[in-house]
């Protein structure tokens, strides 16, 4: 009991609540540090989301399709000398290329398969793709620059605050709202929402399932590649950032409901909030309160806040 | 809520029902599946309930059994309310159901399958160190006896033809050695000979164990061959409820099922 | 599903025990230490195996309980220098409690839900043995834990463990063959049906996953031991999923084929990385060829093979 103890007396005498309360200016830098961390988590896990949404298929993988994503942008920007937009362009197209001979070669054969097939081939996935990387990247770790006119900071008045992470507030918006528009206001969206709910029904109207299947998987792994590009300036490619995230993707999703985009996006914000005021309020034990989140959340709503019952429930 | 005529309406007569059903109705998103319905079961009553496709036999059956729950309206049995109870509470109060699509261990063989519910019934299923093969074998063997699977014994229960997967769905709910047991369907794509040896059955082990027995049934065959009471269930209601006698010369329900189209009502 | 209990398997025990009590005479150290610890393993991914074979929800954070017990019999042997015994049983206790709780949350869910909820509480108690640096030594790890004099000696070390994981496996052994197990089969074949014969699936498998915590804990601690230390690693994602490997590699339908998987696993680890870096690859690829040829694992594999030759002669 007594290291408990001596835990507590160490952590919540931290002067982190008091300046939070007394400096709102410090407030504020957390809050929007907790949006512009909350977005990049967003853009990634929307994609492991709507997969999960059509395909029913938790990726594993999608945290090495993160790691890609960076990976691609270290090289395009740094050894190609090439610029920060075509580098994200490249991240997002590169993980589709990938994704779609992943799909076709390996995924396509387990869409009938059981959950656990599916889960750990994901995860066979994640062991290989980790080597390549390694035999492509090798174990160094690299940094990656910020773009040309976002490297500085933004006057906002009542305070300055750095502008690439005041893009990520605005970009993961504008993505959330993209995907929205996508899935209610196009044929091809409207689709892949009934592909969520009856795929037999689909096929039935002529409808070509296995299509929408690996276009919903190409985007999804698109949006991993492009969050991991996002990403890349402040978390520097290196092995083993693949194994984290996804669990902090998997945090997200759960929180949300797996399958609502919606929920993505609420769980995201959460997240970042949770995260860095965490973290300032007791130094060092953000991922504690992550999943110590995780757990509250389910606790009252065992699907997630957005998530719907299982149909078939014990 | 019966819109039969009050002949037809035996409430009154016997004063003890096991199963009482009171003004209950079940809405999915705007359609009203069952609408109102009251309904009682009687002690050693073979009461089938029927209606034509879709008039809500199997949303009131999983009403009944707790299976769905119900937007208003009670179910009570013996006085309890089966609300929010959770399926083997309901079975420890002597209430036992079949389904209409096989519901088996299909992995198991035909003997573990029976084996199972009677260690359930015998409340040894949390018995971690009492060793499980020899475990209420001749209990578990009379069940197969008596539904003519003794040959059977150690066949994967998956690979049991038809018609007796569902005798062994059967076995299955009589070893939680029920006072009611409910049937849905259960002669369901069933073979003629198959469907003519589950009525004798059925008929045999009701009376030996003094069962009361409800059904839902689409084959009227069926229905006349064992019940000696009948519902019938039309959009959500029930409009009649009677002896077989009195329901095939019912005028509501012969409308009902000439007027449908009376594609199953034919016997 | 179940092993019977014929004469040939009575004889591969007697000799897989025999083979255990000789190795030490006939073997050098480097066998000895390697026996070690796939029996620490084995015991590891039979305990995996009550609640993915014999309750079918596959947990995807098994590796927390096994840290649980390492930690515990890691903080209890050195930082309170509890008495090995108490120690070993305090371990025991605080897994089981612990796994409780989570049990309680998790058999709420089902499927996919189950498997990452198990997940999501496995990174849990990762991040708190990772920040919480004053007890657990965070991400240096737990070291130097001080164990009995007598177990100091290798030999003697080894066959305590013997003593401890065939004890182990027994109980085991006797929980997978018993009315419980035979239910929580039914559970698994047919939540539904189980439930209308008066089972209550949910606590069946909150009981499946609590036995299978609580030897996943006692093997943590045994591991603790031999390593003289405890790491965060253990407690890592990856971890649950390399369990989970060993136990399908073995076979999930057969009782005694995960700790054949873990041991298979384990020797396939040491050989790969004589020659190659890449071990993760090849335990990819072993994966999906269990996934999409080897469903029932090697005791599925071996069981096909008899057959065909019993028919062809």
């Amino acid at each position: 009991m007594e290291p408990f103890l001596e835990f507590i007396r160490e952590n919540l005498g931290s002067p982190g609540l008091a300046i939070l309360i007394s400096n709102p200016q410090f407030a504020f830098i957390q809050l929007l540090n907790s949006i512009s961390m909350g977005m990049n988590y967003f853009i990634i896990a929307a994609g492991l989301s709507l997969i999960f949404g059509v395909l029913k298929v938790i990726n594993f993988a999608h945290g090495a399709f993160y790691m890609f994503g960076a990976y691609i942008t270290y090289s395009v920007t740094e050894l190609m000398g090439l610029s920060f937009f075509w580098a994200v362009l490249a991240a997002a197209i590169g993980l589709m290329l990938m994704a779609l001979i992943i799909e076709r070669c390996l995924f396509q054969f387990i869409y009938d398969k059981e959950h656990l097939m599916q889960l750990l081939l994901t995860f066979a996935l994640v062991l290989i793709l980790g080597d390549l990387a390694k035999i492509i990247w090798g174990t160094d770790q690299y940094s990656v620059a910020y773009p040309a006119g976002l490297a500085g900071a933004t006057n906002l008045g009542i305070t300055f605050y750095p502008s690439y992470r005041l893009m990520l507030c605005v970009l993961g918006p504008a993505i959330f709202i993209a995907l929205w528009l996508f899935i209610e206001r196009t044929r091809w969206g409207r689709i892949t929402k009934a592909a969520t709910q009856d795929r037999d029904m689909l096929s039935a109207l002529g409808i070509n399932v296995p299509v929408i299947y690996t276009i919903v998987f190409l985007i999804g792994s698109a949006l991993a590649g492009m969050g991991g590009a996002l990403a890349s300036p402040f978390n520097s490619p290196a092995p083993g950032m693949d194994a984290n995230i996804i669990v902090e993707c998997f945090v997200i999703v759960i929180i949300g409901g797996l399958g609502s985009l919606w929920g993505t996006f609420v769980g995201a914000l959460i997240f970042g909030l949770v995260f860095n005021f965490g973290s300032v309020i007791v130094p060092n034990a953000q991922d504690v309160f992550a999943f110590l989140l995780l757990l509250i959340v389910l606790l009252i709503r065992p699907w997630g806040l957005y998530g719907r019952a299982e149909s078939e429930g014990q | 809520m019966t819109t039969s005529s009050p002949k037809l309406f035996s409430e009154t007569i016997q004063p003890h029902s096991l199963l009482d059903v009171k003004n209950l109705n079940k809405n999915f998103a705007g359609f009203q599946a069952i609408d109102g319905v009251n309904f009682h079961l009687f002690p050693r009553e073979r009461h089938a309930i029927i209606g034509p496709n879709g008039a809500g036999k199997t949303t009131f059956f999983n009403l009944l059994t707790g299976h769905l729950q119900p937007t208003s309206g009670q179910v009570l049995y013996k006085g309890h309310s089966l609300r929010q109870l959770a399926p083997h509470n309901i079975v420890r109060l002597g209430l036992a159901r079949s389904f209409q699509l096989i519901n088996i261990y299909p992995r198991m063989t035909v003997f573990q399958n029976i084996q199972v519910a009677v260690i359930a019934r015998n409340k040894k299923h949390f018995s971690f160190f009492k060793s499980a093969n020899s475990l209420f074998q001749r209990e578990s063997e009379e069940l197969l006896e008596l539904v003519t699977l003794v040959e059977e014994r150690e066949v994967i229960a998956g690979e049991l033809a038809y018609g007796k997967q569902k005798q062994l769905e059967l076995a299955i709910s009589l070893a939680s050695n029920p006072e009611v047991l409910l049937l849905d369907e259960p002669t369901a794509g069933m073979s003629t000979s198959e469907t003519n040896e589950a009525i004798s059955l059925i008929k045999e082990i009701s009376s030996a164990r003094s069962l009361t027995l409800l059904f839902t049934e689409h084959d009227m065959g069926v229905v006349f061959g064992i019940a000696d009471q009948i519902s019938v269930l039309h959009h959500g209601k029930i409009v009649a409820t009677g002896s077989p006698e009195e329901v095939r010369n019912n005028t509501t329900v012969k409308n009902i099922y000439l007027g449908d189209g009376a594609t199953d009502g034919q016997s | 599903m179940t092993d019977p209990i014929d004469r040939a398997g009575i004889i591969l025990c007697l000799i897989s025990l025999a083979t255990l009590i000789l190795i030490p005479a006939v073997g050098s150290n480097y066998l000895v230490d390697v026996t070690t610890e796939i029996l620490i393993y084995s015991l590891f991914a039979l305990s995996l195996n009550v609640i993915i074979g014999y309750s079918g929800n596959v947990s995807f954070g098994h590796a927390a309980y096994f840290a649980i017990g390492g930690y515990t019999n890691a903080i209890l042997l050195t930082t309170y220098a509890w008495p090995l015994v108490a120690s070993l049983l305090a371990s025991i206790t605080v897994t089981m409690f612990i796994t409780g709780i989570v049990a309680y949350f998790c058999t709420r869910l089902t499927d996919i839900y189950f498997a990452m909820l198990t997940l999501a509480f496995s990174m849990l108690v990762w991040a708190i043995a990772f920040k919480w640096r004053s007890v657990t030594g965070g991400d240096d790890g737990f070291v130097g834990i001080t164990i009995p004099e007598i177990l100091d000696q290798r030999i003697n070390f080894y066959y305590f463990t013997v003593l401890v994981v065939v004890f182990s496996t027994w109980i085991l052994w006797l929980i997978c063959h018993s009315a419980f197990a035979r239910s929580l089969l039914a559970v698994r074949e047919n939540p539904t049906r189980a439930g209308f014969v008066g089972i209550n699936t949910r606590l069946m498998r909150w009981w499946a996953f609590v036995v299978a915590g609580t030897f996943a804990g006692l093997a943590g601690a045994l591991f603790a031991m031999l390593h003289r230390g405890m790491y965060v690693e253990s407690a890592f994602w990856t971890q649950s999923a390399t369990v989970l490997i060993m136990t399908l590699l073995g076979g999930m339908f057969s009782f005694f084929g995960p700790a054949i998987g873990a041991a298979t696993l384990f020797l396939l680890e040491r050989i790969t990385n004589e020659y190659t870096e890449y071990w993760p690859t090849v335990l990819g690829l072993i994966l999906i060829v269990i996934l999409l040829f080897l469903p029932d694992g090697l005791v599925g594999l071996v069981t096909k093979i008899r057959n065909y030759w019993t028919r062809e002669h």
